[in-house]
C-alpha cells in the first residue's frame, strides 16, 4: 500500500491513444498527476477530457499506451486499481429506480464491503452532501444537482486514494458546490489526490494546484497552476493555447439598435 | 413549412439508418414485407370483383374496420409509436398549429406503413371495376379511410401524452395498457371460436360495423355498387365526420401539449430504509440480486416480462377450455419457464450506462451474473413450480408431475444459463430507462430477434435430454423415466447454469469496458 508521500505519481498516463472511427480522441496523451495534488483538467468541448479520464479509470480500453495508479498498471490489474480509484463519470445514468440511500449502499456492497461499514458510511455521506432528507426518494426524482451529489457519494463510499471526477460541479448550486470543494480540499489535505475536469477556469485557478490543458486529444500544457498560467489568468492562457476566440460583436442584424 | 417538416422526417430516418446498417436492413426488409402484403391484398380485392357485390362490401367493411382498429390500438400495445418527429421538440419554433397538424399528418402518411395502407385502401377500387361510380367513390373513400388510420393513431398518441405527464402517471398508464393486453388474447380466441362456428355471422357484423366510425367509410363503394345511394351518403357522412372529429381532437391535444410540454414531476413518496437490500446477503452478488429484484418491481420494462406469468395460463386455459380438454394446460409450466428464463437476456442493455457503476466498483463478472440470476430466480423458481403443480392438479394427471417438473425446471435453468452468457456480451437496442417500454426504434429489434432466435434454438437443443426422457415416460407410462427426467433436468440445468454464469462472467471481466462503449452508443 503506497502512502501519500510516495514518490510514485498518483496517476500516470504514458503515450495513451484512442481512436473513434476517423477521430483521434486521444493522441499520445502523457499526463502525470503527482500524489497529493488537486489536479484540474481543462479543455474545450470535445477535447477528449472524458475519453482520457475514462481510459485512466479502467472504463475505456486505450488503443495504445499505459496507465498507472500509484505505479500499478490499471489495465492489467483492473480490480486492484479500481479499489484505489473513486470515479464520477459524466453523462452516464445511475440506477435511478433505487432511493439515494439504496444507491449508495449498492455501490458499497458491490465493492465487497461489510454491511455495517456500508451503513455507517452511507449515512455519513448522505449527511455530508445534505441528502439525508432525500435518502428515501428515488434518484430518478432528484434534481440534476442532487443526482451529481449522490453519484459523488457513490464514488467516495470505499474510501479511495485517488478521486477522478468528470465535471463534478456542473449543475450543482453554488452552496453545494462550495461544500463539495471543502470536502475535496479536506481529502487532499489528508493525503488523497483529486483530479477534476471542468469548464470553469476561475474555479480551477482558485481550487487546483496543478492543471493540464487538453485540446483535440493532445495535452497542450501541464504543470502547477502558477507555471501554466504565468502572468495572466488561466482563462486568458487557456484561450491563448486553444485558440478560437473571436473578436467582434456579431453580425449587424443581431444588434437591436 | 409542411414540405420542410416532411423532409425533416426523412432526414432523421436516413441519419438514423446510416448510423446502424442492421437497422437499415431491417427497414428494407420491412418495406419488402409491406409491399408483399399490399400485393396480396390487391390480388384479393381484385378477385373479390368476381364475387357477388354483397360479399365485396362485407369484406371491405370488415377489412377496413380491422385496419382502422389496428392503426389506432396496436401502436399503443405492441410496436410503439413512431416518433421520428417529436412534436414536443418542435414547441420552441413558431409554427402555426394548423401547419403542424398538416405536416405531421403528411409525414405519418408517407412512412412505410402509411404508404402500404394508402395503396391498399386505394386498391379497393379494383373490387368495383365493373361499376365506374363505385370506382371513383372507392378512390375517394380509400383516401379518407387511410387518412383516418393515420390521424387516429396520432390522435391517441397525442392524447396519451397529455395523460402521462408525470413519471408515476406514465408508469401507471403502462400497467393499465398491460391489463387489456392480457385480456386481448383470450378475447380474440373467443371471438375467432365464435366466428368459426357461425361464419354466416360475418355479413351481419359487417352491416353493424358499417354504421360505426370504424367501418362506415369502407361501406360507401359497396353501397353504390348495390344501388343504395341513401345508405352511401349516410355512411360517407359518418366516415367524413370520424376523420374530422379525430383531426379536431388531435389538433386540440397537440395544441395543449405544445402549451404545456410534459415535464417530469417529482413525487413526494419516499421509502424508508434499505428495502430489499436487507433481505439479500451483504455481498456483491447479493447486492446485485436485491437491485435486480427492486427493478423487477419498479421498472415498467420488466413488468412487460412479468405479464407472461398470468397471460400464458389464461391463454392456454381459454384455448384448451374451448375444446374441453385440459391436458393443454400442462404446457403452462414449461412455457412460463422459458419466458422467465430468457427474460434477463437484455438485462445489461436495460441497465444502460448505469452499468458503469459495476465497472467503477470492479465487481467481478461472475458476481454480476449470479446476482441477476438470483434476483430473478427468487421468484421464477417458485412460480414455475407452482404453475406446473397447478396445471397437473387441474388436469388431474399427477403421474406426469415429476417429468413435467423436470422439463420446466430444466428449461428455466438452461434459459438462465443462456441469458447469463449472452447479456454480458451484447448490447441490444432496447427502450432506455424511463422510456415507454413499448417504444420501438425503427428496425432496432432486428438484431435482438436474430440473436433471440439463435438462443431459443440453443435452449431447445440443450434441454433435449430431460424433454426426451419425460416425453418417453409420458408415452409408455413409466414413472421411473419421469423421475430421471427430473433428476437430469435439475442436474444438467444446474451444471449449464454454472457454466453459463462462469463463462458469461469471464467475458464480462474481459470485455466490460467495451460493453460500456456499446451501451453508450445505444443511448
Amino acid at each position: 500500500m503506497p502512502d501519500s508521500t510516495s514518490p510514485l505519481p498518483a496517476l500516470e498516463l504514458l503515450n495513451v491513444s484512442k481512436r473513434f472511427g476517423d477521430k483521434l480522441a486521444a493522441d499520445s496523451v502523457n499526463l502525470t498527476v503527482p500524489s497529493g495534488s488537486f489536479f484540474g483538467l481543462v479543455g474545450p468541448n470535445g477535447a477528449g477530457k472524458t475519453t482520457t479520464l475514462s481510459m485512466a479509470t479502467g472504463l475505456l480500453r486505450p488503443d495504445a499506451g499505459t496507465v498507472a495508479v500509484h505505479g500499478l498498471d490499471v489495465w492489467t490489474n483492473l480490480v486492484e486499481a479500481k479499489r484505489r480509484l473513486g470515479v464520477l463519470s459524466d453523462g452516464v445514468r445511475l440506477f435511478d429506480r433505487l432511493t439515494g440511500l439504496q444507491l449508495v449502499t449498492y455501490a458499497g456492497l458491490l465493492h465487497g464491503m461489510e454491511r455495517d461499514v456500508v451503513a455507517d458510511r452511507a449515512a455519513d455521506l448522505l449527511e455530508l452532501f445534505d441528502l439525508e432528507a432525500a435518502g428515501g426518494t428515488l434518484v430518478v426524482d432528484y434534481s440534476a444537482g442532487m443526482t451529481k451529489k449522490v453519484a459523488l457519494a457513490c464514488a467516495l463510499i470505499h474510501a479511495p486514494q485517488v478521486l477522478v471526477l468528470d465535471e463534478p460541479f456542473e449543475s450543482v448550486d453554488p452552496v453545494s458546490g462550495a461544500n463539495i470543494r471543502d470536502i475535496l480540499h479536506g481529502f487532499v489535505e489528508s493525503g488523497g489526490t483529486v483530479i477534476v475536469s471542468s469548464h470553469a477556469m476561475d474555479l480551477v485557478q482558485r481550487m487546483c494546484d496543478h492543471v493540464a490543458v487538453i485540446a483535440n486529444g493532445r495535452v497542450l500544457a501541464s504543470g502547477t497552476t502558477d507555471d501554466v498560467r504565468g502572468d495572466s489568468t488561466l482563462e486568458d492562457r487557456f484561450v491563448e493555447l486553444v485558440g478560437g476566440r473571436r473578436h467582434g460583436r456579431g453580425p449587424a442584424w443581431l444588434h437591436i439598435s | 413549412m409542411v414540405a420542410h417538416l416532411v423532409r425533416l422526417r426523412f432526414r432523421l430516418l436516413l441519419n438514423g439508418l446510416t448510423r446502424n446498417p442492421w437497422q437499415a436492413l431491417a427497414v428494407i426488409l420491412g418495406t419488402v414485407y409491406g409491399l408483399s402484403l399490399f400485393l396480396i391484398a390487391a390480388g384479393g380485392l381484385f378477385a373479390l370483383s368476381f364475387a357477388p357485390a354483397e360479399l365485396g362490401r362485407t369484406a371491405s367493411v370488415l377489412g377496413g374496420a380491422v385496419l382502422v382498429l389496428g392503426w389506432t390500438i396496436l401502436p399503443l400495445l405492441s410496436s410503439g409509436i413512431d416518433e421520428t418527429v417529436d412534436p414536443a421538440r418542435l414547441s420552441i419554433f413558431p409554427i402555426p398549429i394548423n401547419t403542424l397538424v398538416l405536416a405531421l399528418g403528411v409525414s405519418g402518411m408517407v412512412g412505410v406503413p402509411g404508404i402500404v395502407t394508402t395503396l391498399t385502401a386505394l386498391a379497393t377500387a379494383l373490387t368495383w371495376w365493373a361499376s365506374p361510380f363505385a370506382v371513383v367513390a372507392a378512390i375517394v373513400t380509400g383516401f379518407i379511410g387511410a387518412a383516418t388510420c393515420v390521424i387516429g393513431s396520432r390522435m391517441l398518441a397525442a392524447l396519451t401524452v397529455r395523460i402521462s405527464s408525470g413519471r408515476r402517471a406514465r408508469e401507471a398508464k403502462t400497467v393499465l395498457v398491460l391489463i387489456p393486453l392480457i385480456l386481448l388474447g383470450p378475447a380474440i380466441l373467443g371471438v375467432t371460436a365464435l366466428f368459426r362456428e357461425l361464419s354466416d355471422i360475418f355479413p351481419m357484423v359487417a352491416s353493424v360495423l358499417a354504421w360505426t366510425p370504424l367501418g362506415a367509410i369502407w361501406a360507401v363503394p359497396g353501397d353504390l355498387a348495390l344501388g343504395n345511394a341513401g345508405a352511401a351518403v349516410a355512411h360517407a357522412a359518418i366516415g367524413v365526420a370520424t376523420l374530422a372529429i379525430s383531426l379536431a381532437i388531435w389538433r386540440w391535444a397537440l395544441d395543449r401539449a405544445l402549451e404545456k410540454p410534459a415535464s417530469a414531476q417529482s413525487s413526494e413518496r419516499t421509502t424508508r430504509g434499505l428495502g430489499l437490500f436487507r433481505f439479500f446477503p451483504a455481498s456483491p452478488s447479493g447486492a446485485v440480486a436485491a437491485r435486480a429484484l427492486t427493478y423487477w418491481l419498479r421498472d415498467p420494462r420488466y413488468t412487460q416480462s412479468l405479464i407472461s406469468v398470468p397471460l400464458v395460463p389464461a391463454l392456454v386455459f381459454f384455448y384448451s377450455g374451448a375444446s374441453g380438454d385440459l391436458t393443454g394446460l400442462l404446457f403452462v409450466g414449461p412455457i412460463v419457464a422459458v419466458l422467465l428464463g430468457m427474460s434477463i437476456y437484455t438485462d445489461v442493455s436495460y441497465d444502460n450506462t448505469a452499468f458503469s457503476l459495476h465497472l467503477h466498483t470492479g465487481v467481478s463478472g461472475r458476481d454480476d451474473r449470479w446476482g441477476r440470476v438470483l434476483g430473478l430466480g427468487s421468484f421464477a423458481v417458485p412460480v414455475t413450480v407452482i404453475l406446473t403443480v397447478a396445471s397437473v392438479w387441474v388436469s388431474n394427471s399427477w403421474e406426469r408431475l415429476p417429468g413435467l417438473l423436470g422439463i420446466a425446471l430444466g428449461l428455466l435453468l438452461t434459459g438462465l444459463a443462456l441469458s447469463s452468457l449472452v447479456s454480458g456480451r451484447f448490447a441490444f437496442s432496447v427502450p432506455a430507462p424511463g422510456e415507454n417500454p413499448f417504444k420501438a426504434r425503427p428496425g432496432g429489434g432486428f438484431t435482438l430477434m436474430l440473436s433471440m432466435f439463435a438462443s431459443w434454438t440453443a435452449l431447445a437443443i440443450l434441454a433435449l435430454p430431460e424433454m426426451i426422457l419425460a416425453l418417453l415416460g409420458f408415452a409408455i407410462d413409466s414413472p421411473a423415466l419421469g423421475w430421471s427426467a427430473l433428476a437430469i433436468g435439475l442436474g444438467l440445468g444446474a451444471a449449464l447454469l454454472v457454466v453459463g454464469v462462469r463463462w458469461g462472467g469471464a467475458i464480462l471481466d474481459e470485455r466490460g469496458a467495451d460493453l460500456l462503449v456499446q451501451l453508450q452508443r445505444q443511448k
